[in-house]
């Protein structure tokens, strides 16, 4: 399968998700954002970082760079669009994704493991997780407290389009496991193709038991499936 | 101009100094001209106070590429992979503005290590606050760490470790040292030295603002009154240009185009310049017209000392001007050629053709002044603490004061703000007595840590500055890796005090005697004067930053205890040292007395045996014994998991207080399973080590038999409360 990977000014997971794909035998490629055409492509990914500077707001002028136009044209025509963290972010500047992510509740940088909940394992980058299996997954972010109208939730449920929620270890959904505030405790979630999906943890750490752990491999292997 | 007493107090030189220059260059110097003198001449820059104590110091080795002297220190880490580190100090800036300070001094040491072709692989900090009832702490606390993160978080490199102090020495003067760590190829070393006449000097980054201008010389004094006045002398960082400027730096140096590079960091353009050019034995002339400016109307004189960040100078081989070029504008950089290298051993700046300044480039470098100040020495305090008087304690309420301490509580609050993870490399994050980040695309690691201890360098400075080197050796020793160098921040109050430079050179001393009988040598550092107001001096405060390796990581190794019913193995001898221990600081406020004895040999043994005992596989964790004792050792091994320890109450020494909270040195604590426990004690006899086999691991408590009993889950809420609240 190939995927490529948008690198913007600024990112900094573009190696890590890079390595996590090819170890996963992906044939990647890296896209520099000032590029007017993408790679033959199943899968784009949209890297974790600080694009830009996050000056203006968290994605807001990688949302508007050269390349993000032809991500949309690929996304439309129906290419697995896969934003992490500050990809996550881009993904709703642009309109791809709906709602917003908003500063983390404490008003600080949070990095540590979080356990997210799968609630749609029925998609192409999430078939090979158990419905509510409970995952490990590292976040790092100053904005990923999501929020969204009451009309989007409602069609987030209703069309099952939540990907993950955080959670605590046994899968209880409180606030004490909701790291930043986000609605409902969602921490990843589809547009409503399912073919994009915006997440703030960060799969691509958890591939490996001696720096973490694999929980993040079945995202990559569901797409490949 | 005329050159006044004031203008020359104002540059922060003495009038002895001034008469000096006159005399080596044989007439006044211009303002310009001082203004560079000035900041070649301070503290900071020269080194004058400090040279001829360091020179002492062992900076050699077999695993040692580059000692002091360059950017960052290197050393081999074996099949062809290069680390290079360095320590600094942002010590003045953060205490004026603890955002800013604390994330340019991140930016600052980052840039000298990627200055050398390393791309940096870890962040560490030490980082010390006056106490937690003043006015200013918190403030400070958040504004340091919050700047730490932003730095760090925006570049993309992890902050892996560090250490958070709370001392009522540093209520006026805080310290925030910045240690980074990166990884190069041993044969792309990229140095400063100038080399060849008229090749194209090349200004890249950020533009340069009317920030920090001075900021050296501000460094170099200490704080009073109108220290606030200070606050646009410090720079205002940016880690979203650095993040370009390393990516652009580092595609650069992957072919052959780049003779030399310098970073601009304390005195900016003036130090680069006149380092790369007198390294080389060349001269250099700087086109100042040339300068990218950020703002309209700039002076020679402020181009010339800003302390802009995100800047660097380059000296390129001919006809790589264009393909430099490129690579910096796809990285919207500036790139401008500003100079080039002469044959004239001088500086000569220029504006508009018109020479602006002339300075021989030794007067700047080898003819800058060095001191040999006096200093006393610092006897070996005779107070003898009675113990009798005091009132007694239990040892469970003086555990629970010390773990509920702001010194010796949980630290997540500020390690969760930074990304730890970034890179995908750490093996071991903070928390543990080191990190450990793997080497990207291989199977060896490199374990990092940094360390200090002022109650005991203030003590008796000799003794705190052998201890604190072995206690970093200790933290990576803990881990598994072999230790293979330091790079050293050594924070002092006043040189021109003669107290204050004896603790400066009895440190030093200490320091040195503990790096030559552990083969652990110094490679790069820094020296912070000053750091004190009103004629009140801090602690003396060195921090070392610790380097070892491990060459094939399997298992990364820890201090959690791993399962139930295994041995608890206590390496070294107890003699109950508790003058200057956290135990009488905590509970008595007593800080008196001599600080515990370093026996470098017992120190080397059981650190070389604890080391063998992991590489065989054979322990389940390992922590060393530090401030607080083995009770506090023991406790930190179980908080936050499932295990906790049935300790026996110990026999040969009858008062427990010393036995559980002395802080005696060279020790460390063992998980052992019994199955390896006869392969354990046998190296360590072939060893001749002292150990005691002093209890077990159990579910759930933490108890000393007919002594103490705690569930392991209140003392992790015991210890994970302060920062909450504070």
């Amino acid at each position: 399968m190939n995927s490529s990977v948008i690198v913007f000014p600024g990112s900094n997971c573009d190696r890590d998700i890079a390595v996590a794909l090819e170890k996963m035998q992906f044939k990647n490629q890296m896209v520099w954002h000032k590029e007017t055409s993408l790679p033959k492509s199943d899968l784009i990914v949209i890297p974790g970082g600080f694009s830009y500077g996050d000056y203006l707001r968290s994605g807001a002028i990688a949302g508007k760079s050269l390349i993000i136009k032809e991500v949309i044209k690929a996304a439309n025509d129906g290419c697995l669009v896969l934003g992490i963290c500050n990809g996550f972010q881009i993904l709703t500047e642009t309109g791809l994704l709906k709602g917003a992510l908003l500063r983390n509740k404490n008003l600080k940088f949070i990095n540590k493991d979080t356990n997210i909940k799968v609630i749609n394992n029925n998609t192409k980058f999430t078939n090979k997780y158990k419905k509510d299996q409970i995952l490990k997954i590292n976040i790092a972010h100053n904005e990923g407290n999501y929020f969204t109208n009451p009309d989007h939730l409602k069609e987030l449920n209703d069309e099952n389009l939540i990907a993950f929620k955080y959670c605590d270890d046994k899968g209880n959904l409180d606030e004490d496991a909701n790291p930043n505030g986000s609605l409902k405790n969602i921490s990843g979630i589809f547009n409503s193709k399912k073919n994009i999906l915006g997440m703030m943890p960060h799969p691509e750490r958890m591939i490996d038991n001696l720096i973490s752990n694999t929980d993040g491999v079945n995202l990559f292997s569901s797409i490949l499936n | 101009m005329k050159i006044t007493n004031q203008i020359i107090q104002k540059h922060g030189l003495k009038i002895d100094e001034y008469k000096n220059i006159i005399k080596l260059l044989k007439r006044e110097p211009n303002l310009l001209e001082l203004g560079i003198f000035s900041a070649m001449w301070n503290e900071h820059c020269s080194y004058k106070s400090s040279r001829i104590h360091l020179k002492n110091l062992p900076t050699k080795g077999k695993q040692v590429i580059q000692g002091p002297g360059e950017n960052a220190g290197v050393i081999d880490i074996g099949d062809n992979d290069a680390i290079i580190f360095k320590i600094e100090s942002h010590n003045h800036p953060s205490y004026i503005e603890p955002y800013q300070g604390a994330a340019t001094g991140v930016g600052g040491i980052l840039r000298d290590v990627f200055t050398m072709g390393a791309r940096p692989i870890a962040l560490l900090n030490s980082i010390h606050f006056g106490c937690p009832e003043h006015f200013k702490t918190k403030s400070l606390l958040n504004g340091v760490v919050s700047g730490i993160g932003g730095y760090g978080n925006c570049i993309g490199i992890p902050t892996v470790a560090g250490e958070t102090k709370f001392n009522s020495t540093y209520n006026e003067n805080i310290l925030v040292n910045a240690m980074a760590v990166g990884h190069a190829r041993k044969d792309k070393i990229f140095y400063s030295k100038a080399k060849g006449l008229n090749k194209s000097v090349v200004y890249v980054g950020s533009k340069t603002g009317r920030d920090g201008i001075h900021g050296a010389s501000m460094a170099s004094a200490e704080f009073d009154e109108n220290s606030e006045e200070k606050k646009p002398t410090v720079q205002v960082g940016d880690p979203f240009t650095e993040k370009l400027l390393m990516e652009a730096c580092l595609e650069l140096m992957k072919d052959n185009s780049i003779i030399s590079i310098q970073d601009m960091g304390a005195a900016g353009l003036t130090s680069s310049s006149v380092e790369m050019a007198s390294k080389g034995e060349l001269g250099i002339e700087l086109y100042l017209d040339k300068v990218p400016c950020r703002e309209e109307n700039m002076t020679p004189y402020e181009m010339m000392l800003s302390e802009s960040q995100e800047r660097m100078l380059i000296i390129l081989e001919d006809g790589k001007e264009k393909h430099a070029k490129e690579i910096f504008k796809k990285w919207d950089l500036d790139f401008v050629i500003i100079g080039k290298t002469t044959d004239t051993k001088k500086l000569i700046l220029k504006y508009n053709d018109k020479i602006e300044g002339e300075i021989p480039l030794d007067l700047l470098a080898s003819k800058a002044p060095i001191y040999d100040r006096k200093w006393l020495k610092k006897k070996l305090p005779k107070t003898k603490i009675n113990f009798k008087s005091l009132k007694k304690i239990k040892i469970k309420d003086a555990l629970i004061k010390i773990l509920s301490s702001p010194n010796h509580s949980n630290k997540n609050w500020i390690t969760d703000q930074y990304d730890q993870m970034v890179m995908c490399d750490t093996a071991q994050k903070s928390g543990a007595d080191a990190a450990l980040i793997r080497i990207h695309g291989k199977d060896k690691a490199i374990a990092v840590s940094v360390d200090s201890s002022s109650n005991y360098c203030k003590a008796h400075p000799l003794s705190g500055g052998k201890q604190i080197v072995c206690e970093n050796w200790r933290n990576l020793i803990s881990v598994g890796a072999k230790p293979i160098a330091i790079t050293n921040c050594l924070n002092f109050g006043n040189p021109e005090n003669q107290e204050v430079m004896g603790e400066f050179a009895e440190c030093l001393i200490g320091i040195k005697e503990s790096c030559e009988f552990l083969d652990y040598p110094v490679v790069s550092g820094n020296v912070s004067f000053y750091n004190g107001t009103n004629k009140k001096n801090i602690s003396p405060t060195p921090v070392i930053g610790g380097i070892g390796l491990i060459k094939k990581l399997e298992k990364p190794m820890n201090h959690k205890l791993k399962d139930e019913n295994n041995h608890i193995l206590l390496i070294g001898k107890t003699f109950g040292h508790l003058e200057q221990s956290v135990f009488l600081e905590e509970n008595y406020s007593i800080i008196d007395g001599k600080p515990p004895e370093i026996n470098l040999i017992n120190e080397k043994n059981n650190g070389e045996s604890v080391l063998e005992i992991i590489k065989n596989n054979l322990a389940e964790s390992v922590h060393d014994i530090s401030t607080g004792g083995l009770l506090i050792a023991l406790s930190e091994m179980t908080m936050g998991g499932s295990y906790g320890v049935k300790i026996k109450k110990p026999k040969k020494l009858t008062n427990l207080v010393e036995y559980f909270f002395g802080e005696d040195q060279s020790r460390y604590v063992l998980e052992i399973k019994k199955s390896n426990l006869e392969n354990v004690e046998k190296i360590l006899k072939d060893n001749n080590i002292y150990y005691e086999n002093i209890g077990v691991t159990q579910k759930d408590y933490f108890e000393i038999e007919k002594e103490m009993k705690i569930t392991i889950k209140e003392l992790y809420n015991i210890n994970n409360q302060w920062y909450n609240n504070y």
